[in-house]
């Protein structure tokens, strides 16, 4: 489909509107997913939805409408009710304009066939291995496999003309087993060959076993090595409540130029054009991605921006906008934590009694300015003394400062993981690479 | 208003040749939902319009049940070669899923649905003028603005979904659905300290199915003033204390306690471990409804009501052509039931609850909350409940949450709670927080004030299964009272 035969036309009918600028995003998804639980599968849906956004701008003037529609009568509708809702609002003191064309990074592998085209006999293929292995491990499968591809494209009267496809496999399982225990195996890939279900099921399953029987252990203070599943949401929470732009700018961020808020040992960025994740040249203002600086060896470096909260700040935009309307802020879709050089087993090995954590579950900012986050671990708890694993134990919940965390960092694991994490739950295609770090000191309440 | 007009078969065209093309591929039954959708949502930030904005959409879904295994397929495309491909996805997928069946699905039975449905709409929102809508927006906004606020946001949002289902048994039914909401909050920050106060409720506010007389009847602009002040004075107030404390819930907080706790918990899917990857499970398992598990104290009831007029989860039919109906999930503290499907309802020799809905033609219609509601007791006002606490917290509007992927253990905090002294409200005090263990919690619970504290709130943001969706869900509640509730962990 060519999208911007649509986006062109948008642009005109709105230039004969009278709108003196204009923006079309039209953003077009095929997607599918084959989601399975007790090890069978039971649901398997398809989905082929478009959407074009319309920012329409009348002097200082700005509204905007979006349609799910392709044809003329929708497409002519979408300018109308756009130009409607920008002679409804009053001139803007705050409006920065539509961005100018910039730079557009070149970004190579961000788009894999083999994903796009991927068939429902494929996804049940992977399925088959994940289910395989739980089954040689007497435990049960439920999890999901998405493909899907997403092409956009971002035209303006400005000049900008940016339009990339991209291509995302993803796959999650929680294996449970009869003795209570569960585990948890996460990945996502621009191409589905890169997605081993068979090695997922065995982590998942290995998990789940080594869960069983788990016993209460006293809420307190404890060292904890945090797995890449729970590391990633330390990220995507602080990313999103801190390294925001317009949170800063309404005073709701602990973010601030130099300050001290990990160890020396955890380096942050985002950089949309990292072929190790999900890359993307653009954002939904057709913005070229900088490789944004986020936390250096322990101390705040930058914001990720839009083209309004550039504008408030003086700068330009460093390509995170999300799809409009926007009311969370720009956010950095393309995270990395920079690896360190520990193994694993070494990881656990300096545990002298502590625990070992594979994720966090339904965690949210209690005081977002301080980075007070709570929620409660999920998927394998083990308490090790001397550097080995003696048990599983139950989960705990914590209410801890995200950023004592990160302070309290005294080594990082040199493997990495690319998954989801929070971008799985919203339409945003992003994905965070993390990897496991030692913490000094971790509160549980219990 | 009764759900029994006529439908035109406007989309007779769309839905009859997705049935014929499905059953001719292999379904052993099929539904399609043909569904357009219209948004509109004014956001105010700080006194200034941030945005105006308006959506659409509308496209086609196609379910079927075909080698015994499920199969979904949507198009955005009206067109007849569109609308075969995605009724042949469909059976191919559920094809595909077959072999893997370790269990034989039943589905419940259900009388043919046939007839209309449309909320009741006074003063409709979208053929009010945008004028209209925005300026009642910036005045509450900037009535916020009190000295100390630093920044305030207020939202009007409305939405209209014109739905057709019809099934391969003769079903056809044809729904319009307006919803509502709105709300504004005020930001106050000193140092550290960051503090929000909203009204009536943050988060896109609150919603209801109506038309704009709704916003009008929140009063947003009467309540702004007091919410700013609070903001402010909630930045040196004194911490709320630690340990175990007899609180008094107010409505605004305890609808979610009810939504986290109780709605998700009962759905009977994720009771059978369908949402467990994401999601999760439910502590609630099936057998405990055979061994009348104690859910919370005698005076819990608690009903999913689809029924109720005006309720943000009402329908004349789910999203399975099962008529709206009232079911109790606990009856005076005692587990009665789960929200079901047609697919679970068998598995504890049930009928369908009708609870299955999708949050638009491109997704799966899964069980979800419909208004989950707990039942006023007779005899106390909530006044009257506070009057006669000795000492304890009154917790108001919700401002965090967390639970379980079990739905066991769970963690609020509130915008502000108020000392209560001698059956008297107090001093304000800041960052409170409750934890506990959910049937721990409810057994707590030693008295719920009658109606006439009793609103309806709306969740417009429940999300629920991969690809995540979102839908209206409502939480009917009066306040209530809770003994030896853990406080704290909050900082
Ligand atoms: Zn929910």
């Amino acid at each position: 489909m060519n999208l911007e035969r649509y986006a062109d036309r948008v642009l005109e009918t709105a230039r004969r509107h009278g709108a003196t600028d204009a923006e079309v995003s039209v953003e077009a998804r095929v997607a599918a997913l084959t989601r399975f639980a007790n090890s069978e599968i039971h649901q398997s849906v398809a989905e082929d939805t478009v959407r074009v956004t319309l920012r329409y701008v009348h002097g200082r003037r700005y509204g905007m409408a979006a349609t799910g529609r392709l044809d003329d009568a929708a497409l002519e509708s979408l300018v109308e009710r756009a130009s409607a809702n920008a002679r409804s609002t009053a001139e803007s003191d705050d409006w920065p304009g539509l961005p100018e064309p910039g730079p557009i990074p070149e970004v190579t592998g961000a788009y894999a066939a083999s994903t796009g085209e991927a068939t429902a006999e494929r996804r049940v293929e992977t399925v088959r291995e994940v289910v395989a292995a739980a089954d040689a491990a007497g435990v049960a499968a439920f999890g999901s496999f998405t493909t899907g591809a997403v092409t956009t494209a971002v035209i303006s009267t400005r000049g900008v003309r940016a339009v990339q496809t991209r291509s995302d496999a993803w796959l999650v399982t929680v294996h449970m087993s009869p003795g209570g225990g569960t585990g948890y195996a996460e990945t996502c890939a621009v191409d589905v060959a890169d997605v081993d279900g068979a090695a997922l099921g065995r982590e998942a399953a290995g998990k789940a076993r080594a869960d069983d029987h788990a016993v209460d252990l006293a809420p307190g203070e404890y060292p904890v090595v945090l797995e890449e599943y729970a590391v990633v949401d330390l990220l995507a929470k602080l990313g999103r409540c801190g390294f925001n732009a317009l949170a800063a700018q309404e005073g709701q961020s602990f973010a601030a130029p130099g300050l001290r808020v990990a160890s020396d040992l955890v380096t942050v960025w985002d950089d949309g054009t990292d072929p190790a994740g999900l890359p993307t040249a653009f954002d939904h203002e057709g913005v070229g991605k900088e490789r944004v600086s986020l936390i250096d060896r322990g101390r705040c470096v930058g914001l990720v921006h839009d083209t309004r909260t550039a504008a408030r700040a003086g700068i330009r935009s460093t390509g995170h906008a999300l799809p409009a309307p926007n009311p969370v802020g720009p956010l950095p879709t393309n995270m990395f934590m920079a690896p360190g050089a520990s193994t694993r087993e070494e990881l656990v090995g300096r545990l002298d009694r502590g625990l070992l954590v594979t994720r966090f579950y339904y965690t949210n900012p209690v005081n977002p300015k301080r980075g007070i986050v709570t929620g409660v671990t999920r998927d394998g708890v083990f308490l090790v003394e001397h550097g080995e694993i003696v048990s599983p134990v139950r989960d705990l919940r914590f209410s801890v400062s995200y950023l004592d965390v990160l302070r309290g960092v005294a080594a990082v694991g040199k493997e990495r993981k690319t998954l989801r994490g929070w971008y799985g739950g919203v339409s945003v295609l992003g994905d965070i690479t993390v990897p496991a770090v030692l913490v000094d000191s971790f509160r549980f309440s219990g | 208003m009764e759900p029994h007009g006529t439908p035109t078969g406007a989309m007779r065209e769309i839905t009859d040749r997705a049935l014929d093309t499905a059953v001719s591929a292999g379904a052993d039954y099929a539904d399609v939902r043909v569904v357009r959708r219209v948004e509109e949502s004014v956001t105010v930030r700080t006194g200034r319009v941030e945005s105006i904005a308006s959506d659409e959409s509308e496209g086609v879904g196609v379910r079927v049940f075909a080698y015994g295994a499920w199969g979904f397929a949507a198009t955005h495309r009206y067109d007849a070669d569109a609308i075969d491909r995605a009724a042949a996805e469909a059976v191919r997928l559920a094809k595909g899923a077959a072999p893997s069946l370790r269990r034989r699905v039943s589905l419940a039975e259900r009388p043919r649905a046939y007839g209309t449905y449309a909320t009741p709409v006074r003063e409709d929102p979208f053929a009010l003028p945008l004028e209209v809508k925005v300026a009642d927006l910036l005045d509450a906004d900037a009535a916020l603005a009190v000295p100390g606020v630093v920044s305030t946001a207020s939202t009007y949002a409305a939405q209209r979904e014109w739905k057709t289902f019809a099934a391969t048994d003769g079903s056809l039914t044809e729904q319009v659905f307006t919803h509502v909401g709105a709300g504004i909050e005020a930001h106050a920050v000193k140092g550290s300290e960051h503090q929000r106060r909203s009204y009536p409720e943050a988060r896109g506010g609150r919603w209801q199915q109506a038309g704009y007389e709704f916003i009008r009847e929140l009063d947003l602009k009467g309540n702004a003033a007091r919410c700013g002040g609070e903001a402010v004075a909630l930045l040196t107030a004194p911490p709320c204390p630690e340990g175990p404390a007899t609180v008094v819930i107010d409505p605004s907080q305890l609808y979610l306690q009810i939504h986290e706790s109780c709605g998700h918990a009962t759905e009977l899917d994720r009771v059978f471990g369908a949402e467990a990857s994401y999601a999760g499970t439910s502590f609630l398992t099936a057998g405990l409804l055979d061994s009348r598990f104690r859910y919370g104290s005698d005076l819990v009831t608690l009903v999913a009501d689809a029924t109720v007029p005006g309720g943000p989860g009402s329908f004349g039919w789910d999203d399975e052509g099962v008529a709206a109906q009232r079911t109790t999930l606990v009856e005076n503290g005692i587990l009665t039931g789960y929200l079901t499907s047609r697919d679970t309802a068998p598995r504890i020799g049930r009928e369908s609850g009708g609870a299955v809905r999708a949050e638009s033609w491109n997704r799966l219609p899964l069980v979800r909350m419909t208004n989950v509601n707990l039942v006023p007791v007779p005899g106390m006002s909530l006044q009257d409940i506070v009057a006669d606490t000795d000492d304890g917290l009154y917790l108001t509007q919700n401002r965090s949450w967390s639970i379980d992927d079990r739905r066991w253990n769970f963690q609020f905090g509130t915008e502000i709670a108020y000392e209560i002294k001698g059956g008297r409200l107090g001093r304000i005090l800041r960052n409170p927080v409750y934890s506990g263990i959910t049937p721990e919690f409810w057994r707590s619970c030693d008295a719920v004030a009658d109606e006439r504290s009793y609103v309806m709130y709306g969740n417009p943001n429940c999300a629920k299964g991969l690809p995540p969706q979102c839908v209206q869900v409502g939480h009917g509640t009066s306040g209530a009272r809770f003994r030896g509730v853990r406080m704290g962990a909050g900082r």
